[in-house]
Formats: structure tokens, C-alpha cells, sequence
């Protein structure tokens, strides 16, 4: 029985209804501290002076601070980022010093007793006046990151087009709100580093730590907790609170633990990058696309840190999935005195799909063009290229979500039934209906994967028993029953036969972080390749291997011969008619994309300006859904936190700090915010993926934002093009632009 | 003055300061660590056990409140291994993805399908609005509830 398109049940999923999953704090740990972390009350300033105040009993405490870190700089793509905050300090909420004590309040409680005092500094905290150059807080022109994407003579296009519409479009940012905060351990044992945590990429904070600290590989051990939620907000983030765990617990000579409260994992830790993306766009007379010229603009932050990637995705996906002979789009990510940005479910694609597709509706009202026709007139098919001009030889289900989300929705026939409703100005409400479509790059972009060269194994034991070896993380997005499904029916054994470790760096190859939709599709390539060839092995030395029990464990003792288990591992290899120029960024930026379309069914209240969503629509082309479940738990998640970015969730920031860093203010959607769903998938297999499987993690967070900004202007006749939809805003809009 | 509770069906003692919060005593003093903190300020109701059979956030009651009473948390609902009916729902129609709102989610659950809620899907919605989830969309919790429901109206 194949197990692949089944919906096994999830893999761990029976200690987590019991209640004993542990995660980071739900760890005894002998003999252990807890960290605090003290943080800058100010965006930009030279310290000083860390004043301690000397009535206070310090010698129950251990305190660290920059001179306790050997090589104070967090290495990921550059090493401008420290560690704790040494002369200047860079934004608020940046950390300075470390105290730990064997009970948590009162290492909180120390805090209160420590003064920092600053010279403070001239500082940037807008993308405008960080793009006017205000001040040159990095290099002389505060660019992190830039990049061009050119494509055929977009000033030919725009000169023969029959139609030239411009829009801006503006995204803000978004916290994770993962439910569990961040928490990390470190303890040291003859002189070797152990940490464990709340992450994402084991081999993110291994290396953090390896240059931290100058350790040898064999130094240092990383291994993943149970993980309440990620969302890309562990993916960098662990590497800065595995740091301070470990400096604190090198200093104190016991293990030390740090669990973030919300607050401060809401002020201090990354969020999504907000945007500003002008589109000037050439038609002809039919509405087929002639030019697109795009720029797009994000705010990277005070550190370098992963924005250069996520720039990256957002200028990649700028264009929609939509085929146009001549486009330009110019990208700039630019430094300013606030938290780092970081890695978000969708990883700048979000911010660049929005204006995308909002746009077509600036384009359909400016034309009298119908949008979802101009759609269908300009999507990706097969054969279609890219505005890197990558072309598009299999697996585009771009139209085919369209269509059976536009089928199912009733969405032709409720556009024309609301605007009849919303003429009636007794009714309370307005009813709006609209649309998108997206695409997303699944895997690494460019050649990244290539750089990557990820590894994962399979261990084949004795028993009989075959244990799938990644470092790739079960963040509740299903990670370890879709491998233990891919490697079963690659095998050919049933699922029961398949465990999954547990991310260890010592035991573990690098399979890669866990982000960019690739873990079932690359990573899960690359079990499906050691399992064909550990397959391969049992057959040959048993025939009746795998097939019977029996014969199994006898050829797992032959092939083990006197060891405890053999090791089968797969290498990431470029496929070869995949080729990339990161110089000028032209060619296959992505070995494949997943598309996605939804539609939002809404209303307005008439007198509080406060949408409802009554309904999303979505259908999603993920090339093969392994456990469909799991994929539509995927699509759902990923859809209910776009519905918070629509509308709800709204970083206030004040002095460059956030303002509202808590749940009560910061508002996520409940279970009655968030509408019934009708998920549907829709599987157009790709060559290169396992059993046909794309990516589908972030996807779903790409689509549903300007399907209710599309519906929001629909029900209201106002053009409002920047999220959050926040009531005060729709108010506004309606009052000033509003057709009705 | 120790506190005398009762915990899932046995009978505890809490000697130490009245005002430590519920949540704490549960998972430092008694080892329950299924209750998980998510905000500490009532908000996400990561932390809901059953207190004298409803609902409450572990994070906001003073132990001091305590004496006497009856608390249930997530532990109290599997039979050793075996999950119960609404876990077993849960399992099977994808209530639980990263698991850390979950033992929150079971508990508000449990008093919904306990005090006789029905299977409709909005008024499930609205039985489980002060429980935050970031990683399911609700859908598949609220399919659980419903599923779980059904199989009540069966045995009964």
C-alpha cells in the first residue's frame, strides 16, 4: 500500500495531544540559570557607560557583556551584526549585557538595576529617509542590497502600449506570533559546546556558534526541541539567543537558560520587511501585457542579516506570474536604525505579489478592462519565460487554480450580484469580492541550492529498522511524517519501518535550513535518492527484501555486517539544464514554481468600517500533495495569516521601537476572524520533485492579502492600496476616494 | 497556610507563596509542563486548564485562589497511551500542527463538547475565540471539534 498521497496520521502527532511533546522550557535542567537580556532604550547611541547599581547584590549574579564574547559578531551572510552591543548601539532593543540567576525573576528583576547611560546619535528610522540619505548610517548610500532585473526595452514597451497605469502599493510589518516564544539553552562539557533550542536550522546556529566562540566542529553540538511554531522567525534569530545562552554559561560554568516573554520577543526579535512597489505598466488595446517596470523598495533594518535573500525573492516575484516582453524591476533594500528584519513565511515574495496583483485591479478601474480576464490573457503557461527569461517547461498549474478557484467561489457571478447589492444604501454593509493569483519559487533561489550542496541520509540498522537522518526541522508543518512517507514507499517498506531522529549536529548531515518550501521538495528528494539506493542494497542481498519482514531484517544484518547500522547519504546535484547568473540575474532562478489562486468573499460594515471575511476560496498547485492533510493544514495556516496581514496585524512603531509589543495589541486572528476555507489542490507533478512534489510552505501566505485589498476596494468602491486594512484607514479612504 | 488542590483527580499540596501563578505551580511544582505558556497576559490561551470543570488561563489565577478546588490539565485526558475521543479527532483531521496551542485547545474543546456545545461550525468557532493557533487556520481544529462532537451524538 503506498503511503504517499495518503493522509497518514501525523507522525509525532500523538505526544503533542498527550501534552508531552517537550519544548525548550519544558526541560529540567540540572544546575541551570536563567538568562536575561539587557537591551538599548534608544535607536541609535554611543554607550557610555553600563552602570551597575552598587547597593545591589551582584555576586549572586553572573553578568556578561561584550568584552566576554571572543569574536563578537553573528555570522551569517556578513558579520556586521554583534553579538551584544560593544561602543554604538544600532536600534532599540538591541542587546547590550546578559544576567543570569537561578531563579528566573530575579534575573529579570536585575535588570531594573542596570543603567546604560547613552550618547545618543543621529538616527534613520523611515525607508524615506533612509532612501534621501538623512544620514549614511551603511556605506555612503545606506543600500544593504540592490538588485536589476531587465528584460527586452520596457521605454519601447510603455511607447507602443495603449494603456500606461501606475500604482503604489505599501506592506508594513509583520510579527510571527509564533505561539511559543524563543528559547534556547547552552551549557558547556569539557570544552565542548552543547545547545538546544526553539529552531529552525540547526546548522544556522552551529555556524553562529563555531565563529563565536573559533570552535572546531567536533566542539559543538546543536540539537532542535520540540518547535511551537516558526514561521521563518527561528530561522535566524536562534543563532543571536544560542549565542547569549552560551556566553552567559561559559562565564556562570553551568547551563544557562533563555525563554523570551512576549513582549520581548514581539520587540526584540525579527519581522517581516515592510515595502513600498511602484509599477508603471504598458498595455495594448486587449490588455496583454507590453511592459512592466517595477521598483521596489524594503526596509532592511539596522543589520545586514538575511535581508540581501529576501530582497532577492520580493524582486524575483515582482512581476506576478504573468509573461511580459519587456520589464525592468530595480530593488533596493536600504539600512535603518530599527530591529533587523528578518525571514517570514514568504520571504519578500509577500510584499512584491501584492502589488502585483493589487495593481491589476488599479489597472482594470483605469481601463474598464475586466481583471480576472486580463488575467487569464497574461498568466504563465508551459512555454511561457520569465522576466529572467527562464522558461517555463513543466508543471504550471497557474490558470488551472484560477479557474477552478474562480468555479468554485461563483466569483463572476457574485461580482456582478454585489455591486448590484451595494447600490441599495439601506443594507449595512457592502459585499466585495476579489481575486489573485501568485507563484512561488520553491527551493533556494538562483544557484543557491548549488552553494548549499545539502546532504541528508538514511540509516539502515540491524533490525531492520531504516532512520531518516536531516537536519531539517518538524516545525508543525509536517516535516517528519512526509519523509518517513517518502522514504516507506521509496523503500518500499511500510510506514511503521521508518523513524525520524531528531536534528542533532552530531549526528545529522546538513540537510540545509528548514525554509523556502524546500523540505519536501528538495530535501525530500535527496531521502527519496538513499532510499532507492539502500532499496537497491536489501535487494541484492536478500530477493525477498524488502518485501517480507523476515526477509528484510536478514539482508539489514548482512548489509550491517558487524556494525550496529550503514548509512546511506545523497548529495544535492544541480539538475543540468538548470542554469543561473547571479551577475545579472538572468536565467532559472528557481528549478520550479508552485502557483497559487484565492478568492476573498467579504463585507464592510457600514458605520465601523470593520471587514468580515466570509469565506476564502483557494486553490493551490503543489505540483503533489504527499499527505493532503497536511498540505491543506499548510494552506489553511498559511491563508489565516494572511488574513491577519490584510487586516489586523499592525507593528505600531514609536522611536523606532515596536509600541504595541503584546498580544492584547498585536492583533492575530482568532478562530471567528478567520473564515470557513474551501482548500482545494491541485497537482500538476513536477520531474524534479519526490513523486511529483513542489513546494508549498510558503505559498499560501502570498495570495490571500490582495484578494481581500481587491475585495475591500470592490465592497467600498474606495482605492486603498496598504495594508494592514485597518477600519480608520477604510474610513479615510472612503471619505476621500470612495465612488459610493 | 498550604494550599490543598486537587489535580487531575489527586490530591496536591502547595506550600509555597499564594500569589505564584497557576501555571507556574503546575509546571515547576507539580511537573506538569502539557500547560504552556504563550503570553502571560491572558491573551493567547495557550495556557486554559479546567478549573472546577471550566475554563481558565492558567497564567492569570493566583494559586492563593485555589484551595479546595478541582483543576484539570491536558494529562488528564489519554488513558496512559491511549488518547481520548476528541484526540483522537484531533490526530485524525489535523488539529494539531507545532502542538504548542494544543493542550490549550483540548482543554477549551473538552468544556465545549462537556457542557453539551454543539457541532455547529460558527458556534465552535465562537467556543474556541480566546484560544490563539498561528499555524492551522482554525480549520482543522474546528473540524476536529466537529468530528468529536459527532462521535458524542453516536455513543450517546
Amino acid at each position: 500500500m503506498p503511503s504517499v498521497g495518503k493522509s497518514e496520521l501525523r507522525y509525532e502527532g500523538k505526544e503533542k495531544l498527550r501534552g508531552e511533546a517537550k519544548y525548550l522550557d519544558d526541560y529540567e535542567i540540572p544546575g541551570c540559570l536563567y538568562g536575561a537580556t539587557l537591551r538599548s532604550s534608544v535607536p541609535h547611541a554611543r554607550i557610555r557607560e553600563i552602570v551597575f547599581d552598587p547597593r545591589f547584590p551582584w555576586s549572586e549574579f553572573v553578568v556578561a557583556t561584550a568584552k566576554d564574547v571572543p569574536r563578537n559578531q553573528v555570522a551569517l551572510i556578513e558579520l556586521d551584526q554583534p553579538l551584544l552591543a560593544d561602543d554604538v548601539v544600532r536600534h532599540a532593543f538591541e542587546p547590550i549585557a546578559l544576567i543570569a540567576h537561578p531563579r528566573r525573576e530575579l534575573a529579570y528583576e536585575a535588570l531594573s538595576h542596570v543603567r546604560v547611560e547613552y550618547e545618543e546619535l543621529d538616527c534613520v528610522l523611515t525607508l524615506e529617509d533612509s532612501l534621501a540619505v538623512k544620514h549614511a548610517i551603511y556605506s555612503t548610500d545606506n543600500v544593504f542590497k540592490k538588485y536589476l532585473i531587465e528584460k527586452g526595452d520596457v521605454e519601447k514597451g510603455l511607447a507602443e502600449s495603449r494603456f500606461i497605469v501606475e500604482g503604489e502599493y505599501r506592506v508594513p510589518h509583520q510579527e510571527h506570533a509564533y505561539i511559543e516564544n524563543n528559547a534556547m539553552a547552552a551549557w558547556w562539557e569539557d570544552g565542548a559546546l552543547h545547545v538546544m533550542g526553539s529552531l529552525q536550522c540547526p546548522y544556522y546556529v552551529h555556524k553562529a556558534l563555531k565563529h563565536l566562540f573559533e570552535l572546531p566542529d567536533e566542539k559543538l553540538r546543536v540539537v532542535q526541541t520540540a518547535t511551537g511554531g516558526g514561521f521563518g522567525g527561528k530561522e535566524e534569530y536562534p543563532n543571536m539567543i544560542g549565542g547569549h545562552a552560551a556566553v552567559l554559561s561559559r562565564k556562570a560554568g553551568r547551563p544557562v537558560k533563555i525563554v523570551y516573554d512576549r513582549a520581548e520577543d514581539m520587540a526584540a526579535t525579527t519581522k517581516r520587511h515592510p515595502a513600498i512597489v511602484r509599477h508603471r505598466t504598458g498595455l495594448s488595446r486587449e490588455g496583454r501585457l507590453l511592459a512592466q517596470d517595477i521598483e521596489v523598495l524594503m526596509d532592511g533594518g539596522a543589520y545586514v542579516t538575511l535581508t540581501p535573500v529576501v530582497l532577492s525573492r520580493g524582486t524575483l516575484h515582482a512581476t506576478g506570474p504573468y509573461e511580459c516582453p519587456n520589464v525592468r524591476v530595480r530593488s533596493k533594500a536600504l539600512a535603518t536604525h530599527t530591529p533587523p528584519n528578518g525571514a517570514f513565511r514568504g520571504f519578500g515574495a509577500p510584499q512584491t505579489l501584492f502589488a502585483a496583483e493589487l495593481h491589476w485591479e488599479k489597472i482594470a478601474r483605469e481601463t474598464g478592462l475586466d481583471s480576472l480576464r486580463l488575467r487569464r490573457l497574461n498568466a504563465f503557461r508551459e512555454g511561457s519565460t520569465t522576466a529572467t527569461g527562464q522558461r517555463l517547461k513543466e508543471s504550471v498549474g497557474a490558470l488551472e487554480s484560477l479557474e477552478r478557484c474562480v468555479a468554485r467561489s461563483g466569483y463572476a457571478r457574485k461580482r456582478k450580484e454585489y455591486e448590484r447589492f451595494n447600490r441599495d444604501a439601506r443594507k449595512p454593509v457592502w459585499k466585495g469580492i476579489g481575486l489573485a493569483m501568485v507563484h512561488h519559487g520553491a527551493g533556494f533561489t538562483g544557484s543557491g541550492e548549488l552553494h548549499l550542496a545539502s546532504r541528508a541520509a538514511l540509516s539502515l540498522t540491524r533490525e531492520g529498522e531504516i532512520r531518516v537522518l536531516a537536519a531539517s526541522t518538524e516545525i508543525g508543518q509536517g516535516t517528519n511524517t512526509l519523509f518517513a512517507q517518502i522514504v516507506a514507499d521509496s523503500v518500499g517498506v511500510p510506514l511503521e519501518r521508518v523513524r525520524v531522529e531528531t536534528p542533532d549536529t552530531s549526528r545529522v548531515p546538513n540537510s540545509g535550513p528548514t525554509v523556502a518550501s524546500r523540505t519536501c521538495m528538495v530535501v525530500g528528494g535527496l531521502l527519496r535518492r538513499a532510499a532507492l539506493e539502500l532499496r537497491k542494497e536489501l535487494r541484492g542481498a536478500h530477493p525477498k527484501a524488502p518485501g517480507s519482514p523476515a526477509a528484510l531484517r536478514a539482508a539489514a544484518r548482512k548489509i550491517c555486517g558487524a556494525g550496529k547500522e550503514k548509512i546511506f547519504e545523497a548529495q544535492y546535484q544541480n539538475p543540468p539544464d538548470i542554469r543561473w547568473d547571479d551577475q545579472n540575474y538572468r536565467g532559472d532562478a528557481y528549478g520550479v514554481y508552485s502557483y497559487a489562486a484565492a478568492v476573498a468573499d467579504l463585507e464592510v460594515d457600514k458605520t465601523t468600517y470593520e471587514v468580515r471575511v466570509r469565506k476564502i476560496t483557494t486553490a493551490q498547485d503543489i505540483g503533489k500533495a504527499v499527505n493532503p492533510l497536511l498540505a491543506k493544514g499548510q494552506i489553511a495556516g498559511g491563508t489565516a495569516q494572511a488574513v491577519g496581514y490584510a487586516l489586523y496585524e499592525n507593528v505600531v512603531m514609536r522611536a523606532g521601537a515596536m509600541a504595541n509589543p503584546q498580544l492584547t495589541n498585536y492583533i492575530i486572528p482568532t478562530a471567528l476572524d478567520t473564515p470557513p476555507m474551501d482548500v482545494s489542490v491541485v497537482e500538476k507533478p513536477f520531474s524534479g520533485g519526490p513523486f511529483g512534489a513542489k513546494g508549498v510552505g510558503e505559498l499560501p501566505m502570498d495570495v490571500p492579502g490582495p484578494a481581500i485589498a481587491a475585495a475591500v476596494c470592490h465592497a467600498t468602491g474606495a482605492w486603498i492600496a496598504e495594508l494592514p486594512l485597518l477600519p480608520e484607514k477604510l474610513l479615510h479612504a472612503h471619505k476621500n476616494n470612495g465612488q459610493r | 497556610m498550604p494550599i490543598r488542590i486537587t489535580v487531575n483527580g489527586k490530591r496536591r499540596i502547595f506550600g509555597g507563596p499564594p500569589f505564584k501563578r497557576l501555571i507556574d505551580v503546575l509546571r515547576e511544582d507539580f511537573q506538569l509542563t502539557g500547560t504552556k505558556e504563550g503570553c502571560g497576559e491572558g491573551e493567547c490561551g495557550a495556557c486554559t486548564v479546567l478549573l472546577d470543570g471550566e475554563p481558565v488561563n492558567s497564567c492569570l489565577i493566583p494559586v492563593g485562589q485555589l484551595d479546595g478546588r478541582a483543576v484539570k490539565t491536558v494529562e488528564s485526558l489519554a488513558a496512559g497511551e491511549r488518547l481520548n475521543a476528541l484526540q483522537q479527532c484531533f490526530l485524525e483531521s489535523g488539529g494539531a500542527q507545532c502542538g504548542i496551542c494544543t493542550p490549550g485547545m483540548l482543554m477549551t474543546a473538552s468544556y465545549w463538547l462537556g457542557s453539551g456545545g454543539s457541532k455547529d461550525p460558527s458556534a465552535v468557532r465562537n467556543a474556541l475565540a480566546g484560544n490563539l493557533c498561528r499555524c492551522t487556520g482554525y480549520q482543522q481544529i474546528v473540524d476536529s471539534v466537529i468530528a468529536a462532537a459527532r462521535k458524542r451524538k453516536s455513543r450517546a
